[in-house]
């Protein structure tokens, strides 16, 4: 365990440099886990001057899991810069369970961070690494760092070093201009990837990363199109008449389910990317929409009202069998499925307005966890830890992330114009 | 101003070409970015706002049939959840439909709109089927189906902000928009 591994991130990590960020969304927790782990994150020795403080981040980010608690600066006592500089006893009597001590040394244009995560209880070094970072990379290092630790400490792979892309929009009536971005998953390094005096909508991650799929209304009409993040490159995939939206990918990143009018009511169907074929899966009188792949690629979500009031569906892509999965209250819609398919995440309109849900597929327990009314959009990291929601703060639109398990929650509010619509990235790394 | 409509659907064309070239796309990852879009010219389509609410239908469809002007009022609201015409904006649709069967060559697109509650998608669905039921009001009325196209906004272009009734209540629309 006690490996003294180095990792060279700096090659990979100037690919993700970005430039000044007007538009960052800043975190702030709304509601920390009664569960949550103590642990100490001391100040890196040496990083006074850093243009970064990556211990700072790496806090955050451990904070914003809800698995985590970690301990004010101000109560710590002494400095570990190391696990030998550790005195177990004195970080026992703070009640805390792990602790993070690290250095930062300078070599021309790139730092050297090494840290170590020790188990205050068991007296032991768990984690002991060096990773290496160029200026514009250190954010990136510290969420690597941040999603080392998590691993170890909690068998769940970090989520740390994804991103979120998202829609803003500023202006009112005509003058409302629309944009696409992308950001850190901390809402940090948001880049702008388009923008629009017309609707954008519906942003989804190709399972690679490298791609968002979407659906903008710039020639008036809406129209999916697949760009390329780091080129900006794009093409339109669909511009059937009438409806063309909510594209969501295949986990093998070869088809994009949609919700298309073109032969009536919207239904879901599913295209080809590269042949550009569209296959028809659901067929009724009312609207089907917001499909949403299932892990295993053999079923879809989706949202219909053909009961009255929208609820969530699951059609089986081979049989083309449909099963109703949600009966608790009339408005359940926009469901994803939970990274190990044994839950679906949905709006829920319950007595508290529109909530963020989670159903256990097995005993169809639906359970809310946002606390806000207006919530949508909800999107499930990765690793199925958090999910991502747009909702309302002060009449403009912010995102919300609520655990998995509703106990600890974050919004990251922009300083301008209203944000909705994330979609959190697949891992990256 | 009122445009014959010959002249307004040039006006169409040629700021759909416009706004077509509007959009941008950044270089994404490494800087290579490019700014907002630069004209916000919404093609001459007019949006007939919320102020347009209390214009009487009757007198609206007299002055298309007395001089084929497009008729004034060119938004109708609607109920909650609902798809259905209210009865107060009957004559405000037969007012077009006697418009767009006077003017063969006009033509009008049908902006489907919600208000935020609820998902965007779902909202987006809505949003048709609402400017569907006004399709199809006109097209009974005699209207040529090739004269009306249905565009479904959804909750992406709302007429007023706000989280009240009031504002959820002007939001709920269909735009005549020819």
């Amino acid at each position: 365990m006690n490996i003294l591994k180095t990792t060279w991130l700096a090659a990979m990590l100037m690919l993700f440099t970005s430039l000044a960020q007007a538009a960052d969304l800043t975190i702030e927790i709304t509601r920390g886990s009664d569960r949550a782990t103590p642990i100490a994150i001391v100040p890196f020795a040496d990083g006074d001057d850093m243009p970064q403080d990556i211990a700072q981040i790496v806090s955050d980010d451990l904070e914003r899991s809800g698995y985590f608690e970690p301990l004010e600066r101000r109560a710590m006592f002494e400095r570990p810069a190391s696990s030998e500089e550790v005195r177990y006893g004195d970080w026992r009597a703070l009640d805390v369970r792990y602790l993070v001590a690290g250095r930062i040394s300078r070599e021309g244009d790139q730092y050297r961070i090494r840290y170590d995560l020790v188990d205050i209880s068991g007296e032991r070094r768990l984690l002991a690494e060096t990773v290496t970072s160029g200026h514009q990379g250190l954010r990136d290092a510290a969420h690597y760092i941040s999603d080392q630790i998590f691993e170890e400490i909690t068998d769940i792979r970090g989520a740390f070093s994804t991103r979120i892309a998202y829609v803003t929009s500023s202006g009112v009536g005509d003058d409302t201009q629309y944009a696409l971005h992308v950001a850190d998953a901390d809402g940090r390094n948001s880049q702008q990837i388009l923008s629009s005096d017309e609707p954008i909508m519906s942003p989804a991650w190709s399972p690679d990363g490298g791609k968002l799929a979407y659906v903008s209304f710039e020639t008036e009409r809406p129209a999916i199109y697949i760009q390329d993040i780091a080129s900006g490159r794009r093409v339109r995939a669909t511009s059937f008449e009438g409806l063309n939206s909510a594209p969501t990918w295949s986990p093998d990143g070869r088809r994009l389910a949609m919700a298309l009018s073109k032969d009536g009511q919207p239904e879901i169907y599913v295209m080809e990317i590269g042949s550009r074929e569209v296959q028809r899966i659901t067929n009724n009188s009312s609207i089907d929409t917001e499909p949403a792949w299932s892990p295993d690629s053999r079923s879809l979500l989706f949202t219909s009202d053909r009961s009255g009031g929208p609820q969530i569906y699951r059609v089986e892509l081979g049989s083309g069998e449909e099963e109703r999965l949600t009966f608790t209250g009339n408005y359940n819609a926009r469901a994803r499925f939970a990274p190990d398919g044994e839950a679906i995440f949905l709006i829920h309109r319950g007595s508290n307005g529109y909530q963020v849900a989670r159903q256990d597929l097995e005993s169809g327990r639906l359970v809310a966890l946002s606390e806000t009314g207006q919530a949508e959009s909800p999107s499930v990291a990765p690793n199925g830890t958090m999910v991502i929601f747009a909702t309302q703060q002060g009449g403009n639109g912010v995102l919300g992330g609520v655990s998995a398990d509703g106990r600890a929650s974050f919004r990251l509010p922009a300083a301008q114009g209203d944000v909705r619509e994330p979609a959190w990235s697949p891992f990256l790394n | 101003m009122q445009l014959k409509p010959y002249a307004r659907t040039l006006a169409i064309a040629l700021s759909l070409a416009f706004v077509a070239g509007c959009s941008s796309t950044g270089g994404g990852q490494d800087g290579d970015l490019t700014g907002g879009a630069g004209g916000t010219d919404r093609g001459g389509v007019s949006t007939g706002g919320a102020d347009g609410r209390g214009v009487s239908g009757d007198r609206a469809g007299q002055r298309a049939d007395a001089d084929g002007r497009i008729p004034e009022t060119r938004t109708i609201y609607f109920e909650y959840d609902s798809d259905t015409i209210r009865s107060e904006f009957e004559p405000v649709l037969t007012a077009h439909a006697r418009f767009l069967q006077n003017n063969p060559n006009a033509s009008v697109v049908l902006q489907g709109h919600t208000d935020e509650r609820g998902t965007r998608e779902y909202n987006l669905a809505l949003g048709e089927r609402r400017a569907g039921a006004v399709e199809r009001y006109l097209n009974v009325q005699g209207v040529s189906p090739s004269q009306v196209e249905v565009v479904s906004y959804g909750e992406e272009r709302p007429a007023a902000r706000g989280q009240n009734e009031q504002a959820y209540a002007q939001n709920r629309r269909v735009v005549f928009a020819y």
